[in-house]
């Protein structure tokens, strides 16, 4: 987009938030041009920083108008490429929409605007409560982008994920209406909604408003991480835990060597040099975190844990999570670049799965480092690589590939929290068939016929939303009693 | 642990887009009624028919029943979840998945002789106490296959339990009342079966101590499994359930929190199945009568109660979620009483749920909801059955 149609776009965009808040200068713009995604880079027209959900309104409807694509941006932490701009589209960034509007912990809920931080709604309801979604970017991603990815952490597997926490949202749409989907109350008549929203990754609209279930925060809690020759040994522990033992634990992670290197380097914890590493969270009434954590101490060295380290307080528990939270951005110590992948396999596949990875990482010749929420079988491989090496990061981008190929087959997901985005659509196909994707296609249309929120992401291929055929109607002669349909 | 299905079919993971001739047999009759313009509505045990709707299905509507679709294709212990048929009753699934020390975490009354398929509770969004800790079929539903209004045949979500691929239309499908389509297959997440139980119940005669009570055990860290209440007729209780190897002991330190409180309790100690029988048991009308959902709020419990009683009628629900049901026997002003009970506690939504057929045609089945909201359910609907012959008597988008 160029000239007057672009001058006229900044006028009445400048006209809706004022000119200190549209970005429109290719320096300024060039912040904006990707998102935790690097790899992939496009160049908005502008960036327009709404202040509340009826400039954000005001905005789409301008752009609606224009039919202007554009793309709703929190933090910008995403990995799949969700928030990456269309070239010559317009990017929404609803970073100042950071307002703690309610909070009602009587009823267990809280409300905000869709750019406050993941952490800072824990921070809001605490210390009574908690919000358990807990991405390891929780201090920046913000929580109108764990919606529309459907985020979920360390903690999910047995709190479950942002879509089981989400109860209602304001959304505006494609069109710039803005309508209230689900609310305070569960189970409300109607269609689920907001169920449909969570996970959508801004393709159906922008969510403006966001009504979301705390729980209390348990009793007790404790910490442990225990070290393994190697994966295999740690994956047998976490069969173990997962296959109903009775504890059900709040998080188990596990780091692999090259993982291990990488946050030792970084944030030095002190960890002793091992294969594989398992972090395991306990919560609950305090009677019986007791019982429960010597429980997992015996597993992991029946299973020959050479090490377990119990974290004695508060403080040395921040340090465990710490080192695992900071491995993605560890990596950047054993390696000059590396890709983050983000596949699911069902649980009881996790050490076959992961032996594939070592063989597909040899035949690439490349290194792939393990740091993952082994609870849930969601894998992290970070494809490890120089991108200033010719024909290397085509190597890292072709093994990934071939890891979430790995994960297909073992039953899996391309992704389990990362999103699609622009990221994974090629191997949408892979796990779905064209009549699946023609499903899809049926939701966005129904929300967004022309296509304006988010397009080009998700979806393998560009599809057009067809008018909807009329209604049903009787034929006259059926609703005069002269004939009928059988 | 592989189990041989009614079906023949083994644990082994099947391929993505496997055919299941019952499966096919539901697309080609869909797609020929969708050619000859034949309404359809699915049903699965028929135990919550009418649910939702605004009357008699229209002229010429005819059933389709989804039992045809029964059997465990898959169950994969180890990573506890199962592909099951949409028509598959949940008993049976209970009984198949127990045999391996699992279940459904899914406890909806039943209905008449039992006959609830997995399907239909997925379709009416029902839920009972286990809601409290394991959700809502939205919650435990992990894939689906569905069939849509002209025959085709599509699948989404997935079979493990963390997954963000494409839409979640399973969660747009659970609740949706057959009217996007014939839910055909489901993939669930199950969890381990307690190895114990035990009940603490209290028992009150004022709704200030019910609300009291129950603001009580929902915000401590208690970990019950299910959190209950009932009220009726002046009287009532609350009741918290715990589960695993601990659980008389979790049930002893809610006794004490509640004496600490000055309320006395009692603790049952196994064998307490029947004390959560007859709370799903409540949740349905009496013969001739009407159940009404409340989607409440846990801070409105004693005024609720309060209401209940001046209109006669019994309420049961879940504590901690403040979600309720609201019954009424044969004899009772059923309109009025549903006008009194909106009026009184808007905005809560109160969803008729079991009535007679002919209060259906009088009544708002929904009660109030914005026209922006209809609109865009109208959109949905109409992309997913253009047509309009799914299931037209329910006001999805209307």
């Amino acid at each position: 987009m160029r000239g007057n149609g672009l001058d006229e776009l900044l006028r009445e965009l400048s006209a809706i938030v004022g000119r200190e808040r549209l970005v429109a200068h290719p320096d300024a713009l060039r912040a904006y041009q990707s998102d935790g995604l690097t790899r992939h880079r496009a160049m908005p027209v502008a960036v327009v920083l709404p202040d509340d959900s009826a400039e954000v309104q005001k905005v789409v409807r301008a752009l609606h108008g224009r039919r202007v694509p554009w793309v709703a941006r929190g933090a910008g932490s995403g990995l799949s490429g969700g928030a990456l701009p269309v070239a010559d589209g317009v990017v929404i960034a609803l970073t100042r929409l950071r307002r703690v509007l309610d909070v009602d912990l009587e009823n267990s809920r809280v409300t905000v605007q869709p750019g406050v931080t993941n952490a800072q709604v824990s921070a809001a309801v605490a210390p009574t409560h908690f919000y358990p979604p807990d991405p390891s970017s929780q201090v920046v991603c913000t929580i109108g982008g764990n919606v529309a990815e459907n985020a979920g952490g360390a903690h999910c597997f047995k709190y479950g994920f942002t879509t089981n926490y989400v109860c209602g949202v304001e959304l505006v749409l494609a069109d710039g209406e803005r309508v209230d989907l689900g609310g305070t109350e569960i189970d409300r008549p109607g269609l689920d909604l907001v169920g449909a929203i969570v996970g959508s990754e801004g393709t159906l609209g922008v969510v403006t408003r966001i009504t979301l279930r705390v729980i209390p925060v348990p009793e007790a809690q404790r910490t442990l991480i225990a070290f393994f020759a190697d994966t295999g040994s740690a994956g047998e522990v976490v069969s173990e835990l997962v296959g109903g033992s009775g504890v059900v634990p709040a998080a188990i992670e596990m780091m692999d060597e090259l993982a291990l290197q990488a946050v030792e380097q970084a944030v030095n914890p002190g960890f002793p040099h091992a294969g594989a590493a398992l972090l395991v969270e306990l919560d609950g009434p305090e009677a019986e975190c007791a019982p429960h954590l010597d429980h997992v101490v015996e597993v992991c060295q029946r299973h020959g844990a050479e090490e377990v380290r119990v974290a004695r307080d508060a403080a040395e528990r921040d340090r465990l999570w710490r080192a695992r939270k900071a491995a993605f951005a560890a990596m950047g110590r054993v390696s000059p670049s590396y890709y983050v992948q983000d596949g699911v396999v069902p649980r009881t596949r996790l050490a076959e799965v992961l032996r594939r990875i070592d063989e597909l990482a040899a035949e690439h010749g490349l290194r792939v480092a393990n740091v993952f929420h082994a609870g849930d079988g969601n894998l992290h491989p970070l494809v490890c690589y120089d991108h200033a090496k010719p024909g290397e990061p085509e190597r890292a981008e072709l093994l990934a590939a071939e890891i979430l190929s790995a994960c297909i087959e073992a039953g899996g997901s391309i992704t389990g929290e990362h999103g699609v985005g622009i990221d994974k659509k090629a191997q949408m196909p892979a796990m779905f068939a064209d009549a699946d994707l023609e499903a899809f296609q049926r939701l966005r249309c129904a929300f967004d016929p022309d296509g304006l929120a988010n397009p080009g992401k998700v979806m393998p291929t560009p599809r057009l939303c067809g008018e909807v055929p009329g209604p049903y109607r009787r034929h006259p002669l059926e609703l005069a009693g002269v004939a009928e349909r059988l | 642990m592989s189990l041989p299905s009614k079906l023949g079919v083994d644990a082994s993971p099947a391929p993505a887009t496997s055919g299941w001739p019952p499966v096919a047999d539901v697309s080609q009759l869909l797609a020929e009624r969708a050619a000859a313009g034949i309404p359809t509505r699915p049903r699965g045990g028929a135990t919550k028919l009418g649910w939702g709707s605004c009357g008699a299905p229209p002229n010429g509507c005819q059933d389709l029943d989804t039992r045809s679709l029964t059997g465990v294709l898959e169950h994969n212990a180890g990573d506890l979840t199962a592909v099951v048929g949409a028509g598959t009753p949940l008993v049976e699934l209970a009984d198949r998945l127990a045999l391996s020390g699992q279940r459904l975490a899914l406890d909806p009354p039943l209905g008449f002789e039992r006959a609830a398929t997995v399907g239909g509770v997925c379709a009416a969004g029902d839920s009972g106490p286990l809601r409290h800790r394991y959700g809502a079929p939205r919650d435990l539903v992990l894939g689906m296959r569905v069939v849509l209004s002209d025959g085709a045949v599509a699948q989404a979500g997935s079979k493990v339990i963390k997954n963000v691929a494409g839409y979640d239309l399973p969660k747009l499908f659970c609740g949706s009342l057959g009217t996007l389509g014939v839910i055909a297959e489901l993939c669930l997440r199950l969890h381990p079966l307690p190895a114990q139980t035990a009940t603490t119940m209290i028992d009150c005669d004022d709704p200030a101590t019910l609300a009291r009570v129950c603001t009580a055990l929902s915000s401590a860290p208690l970990e019950a499994e299910s959190l209950d209440l009932a009220w009726r007729r002046g009287r009532g209780g609350v009741l918290a359930r715990f589960a695993g190897e601990r659980a008389s002991a979790r049930a002893a330190s809610a006794l004490e929190l509640l004496a600490g409180a000055g309320v006395d309790g009692d603790t049952r100690d196994g064998d307490d199945e029947p004390l959560w029988d007859s709370q799903r048991e409540l949740q349905r009308a009496p013969q001739g009568g009407i159940s009404i959902r409340v989607s409440g709020r846990p801070t409105r419990l004693a005024e609720t109660a309060r209401l209940t009683d001046d209109i006669g009628a019994a309420l049961v629900g879940r504590a901690a979620l403040g979600l309720w049901w609201v019954t009424l026997g044969p004899d009772s002003d059923h309109a009025a009483a549903l006008s009194l009970l909106r009026e009184r506690l808007a905005p809560l939504p109160c969803a008729v749920l079991d009535a007679p057929e002919q209060l259906r045609e009088q009544i708002d089945a929904w009660g109030p909801r914005t026209a922006g909201l209809v609109a865009l359910e109208r959109r949905v609907r109409e992309r997913f059955d253009p047509a309009g012959l799914l299931n037209p008597s329910v006001p999805v988008g209307r």
